[in-house]
């Protein structure tokens, strides 16, 4: 495994298990080849519980077809690319559980408007990836199906790390070769916290560059799709397929980002980076130290100068995340109630208990929790003391980053305030777990294009990562920027 | 604000999630706590501030009224727990 090469940021050696290094070498490693390889790659890294669901044969099928159209010359845009999935797309034929037992055995009958564009592209699906139950979650730990345990410690002879989350499959399978690159969504963090653990690069894109339409919804006004891969070139290559606009989500916006891929070949020019001083000003750790003047370092070797920046209510983004992320889920899970899909409890006395008890057997500890709160926070008499509230002071952060983007064309700081934690650190307070989030809700609540990029090495040999963030819709030029920062 | 059993009791039957009575002692802590975390936004001057429910702008899209979709009642209850023909069957609901 070359996760040691990756997470120590230094990219020199050429990895073959990337879209593009794949691509290099297709004429004499076809698709089918590459299916071989992902699925010897799964079966020997088991452990890492990476996957929910695996579909080898239908990715051989898939691979066979590739292999011929290649062949005939009518290759498209991800002709034979093998990538996990996120098990909270929606894939036709294929359980989609979101790491809830709620959904086990859920068949959706039709395909996410982004899963069917990969499709669409080429792409074949190698399976089901792992997540903290709706998304819900910064370690895998609140999975229905099992943690997934983090690669890059295994590497270093430990499995007590967390991979982080919620897309920690997505991204344990990435750095481990079980697939060149996976689908995963963000509403808090999920891509790129996950990312920063795993010593790989996890992209958000703005908030509206894809449809939400066959995500399984968490919390509708932060979630977002978006890819984890091992170089910033395959995150544009994916981008170039999954962004658009759809009928079937009213919020998500026509916009042409002129080619991600093809703005990877402009040269980036001269630009600024704002590191806001609200964060650079916390007490730090070498380890975080590290990771922060790794970050000046490589924006100036990139062309670029830093410059301090305020973002005064930024502070406030965890509770404020929270609320809002609780209420939105309290309303979206709503429709798990044991009627139409997912699991119903054995003989309900009548509809009421088939609800209370569907839901209390279906739904794990912290999906309840969440729940439970974000009911109290739209209650009668509250509503306003918390989401009314929160919505206000979300406002007043989303215009910190407008101001501070009249200034500079990119902010950046830390993705992750340590390295990966381990298994059980968080169990005796949930809210220590949403401290983890810190450094990534801002950018949610504001709707803005994040990238992580691994980029140092914790003294423990862990990875990881600093982000680069933009104002909406700068997506092409970030991926750009970030993208010299790494060479 | 420090949550007690009667109002976890309420807040469970609302989120229609059963809460065992020997359970809500516990979950009162844990919501307390986080209640306790997020109320830090009390210290914040909004007056004035504008609500934001979405970065995109959210008015309605409008499109033609005109049936687009439809006719698979198959697949529709493909996932259902219970099914009675071609509806969702579930426990008898008049008393």
């Amino acid at each position: 495994m070359s996760s040691e090469v990756r997470a120590s940021g230094k990219n020199e050696l050429p990895n073959e298990m990337t879209v593009t290094g794949w691509r290099r070498q297709s004429n004499t490693f076809s698709a089918t080849d590459l299916v071989s390889s992902v699925a010897s790659a799964v079966e020997s890294g088991k452990s890492l519980n990476a996957y929910i669901t695996t579909t080898p044969e239908r990715a051989m099928d898939q691979a066979r077809h590739s292999t011929e159209r290649q062949k005939s010359g009518a290759g498209r845009a991800l002709e034979g690319v093998v990538i996990g999935v996120k098990d909270n797309f929606c894939t036709a034929d294929i359980q989609t559980t979101a790491g809830s037992r709620i959904l086990e055995g859920f068949i959706p009958q039709y395909e996410s408007f982004v899963t069917k564009k990969l499709l669409d592209a080429g792409a074949v699906f190698f399976g089901k990836t792992n997540l903290d139950e709706f998304g819900m979650g910064s370690s895998t730990e609140n999975s229905a199906y099992g943690p997934t345990l983090n690669p890059c410690g295994i590497a270093l002879g430990s499995s007590e790390f967390v991979p982080g989350g919620s897309s920690g499959g997505s991204a344990a399978a990435v750095a481990a070769d079980q697939a060149l690159a996976a689908m995963a969504t963000d509403t808090g963090g999920s891509i790129r916290q996950p990312a920063s653990f795993c010593g790989v690069v996890g992209f958000k894109p703005t908030y509206g560059a894809c449809s939400r339409w066959g995500i399984i919804a968490y919390a509708s006004s932060l979630d977002q799709a978006g890819v984890i891969t091992k170089t910033v070139g395959d995150a544009a290559l994916l981008m170039d397929v999954i962004a658009g606009s759809d009928p079937k989500d009213s919020t998500s916006v026509a916009y042409d980002f002129g080619g991600f891929e093809h703005s990877l070949r402009n040269t980036s020019g001269a630009f600024t980076v704002g590191i806001p001083r609200q964060f650079r000003d916390m007490s730090t750790t070498p380890d975080l130290e590290g990771v922060w003047q790794e970050i000046e370092r490589r924006v100036s070797a990139a062309g670029g100068c830093v410059q301090l920046v305020d973002l005064p209510t930024i502070k406030y983004s965890l509770p404020t995340y929270y609320i809002i992320a609780l209420a939105e889920a309290s309303s979206n899970l709503a429709r798990y109630d044991g009627v139409r899909f997912g699991y119903r409890a054995n003989d309900p006395k009548n509809l009421i208990d088939l609800y209370e008890r569907s839901r209390a057997e279906g739904f794990g500890r912290e999906t309840k929790r969440r729940i439970m709160l974000g009911t109290y926070c739209l209650s009668a008499g509250y509503y306003d003391q918390y989401y009314a509230k929160a919505q206000r002071v979300r406002t007043m952060i989303y215009n910190d980053f407008a101001r501070a983007f009249e200034a500079v064309d990119f902010l950046a700081w830390p993705t992750t305030p340590t390295p990966a934690f381990k298994f059980g650190s968080h169990n005796a307070d949930p809210v220590s777990m949403y401290l983890e989030d810190v450094f990534t809700v801002p950018v949610n609540l504001a709707g803005l294009p994040a990238i992580s990029l691994p980029i140092f090495q914790a003294a423990n040999g862990m990875p990881m990562g600093g982000q680069l963030i933009g104002p909406r819709f700068s997506d092409a030029r970030l991926l750009a920027v970030a993208n010299s920062m790494l060479k | 604000m420090s949550l007690d059993k009667t109002t976890v009791a309420k807040i469970a039957y609302l989120a229609r999630i059963e809460v065992p009575e020997a359970d809500r002692e516990h979950m009162a802590g844990e919501l307390s706590k986080i209640l306790e975390f997020v109320e830090q936004l009390g210290e914040v001057d909004t007056t004035g501030v504008v609500p934001m429910a979405s970065v995109v702008d959210t008015g309605l899209r409008r499109r033609s009224d005109l049936v687009t979709d439809g006719g698979y009642v198959d697949a529709v209850l493909a996932n259902a727990p219970d099914r009675a023909g071609s509806y969702f069957a579930v426990p008898k609901v008049v008393e």
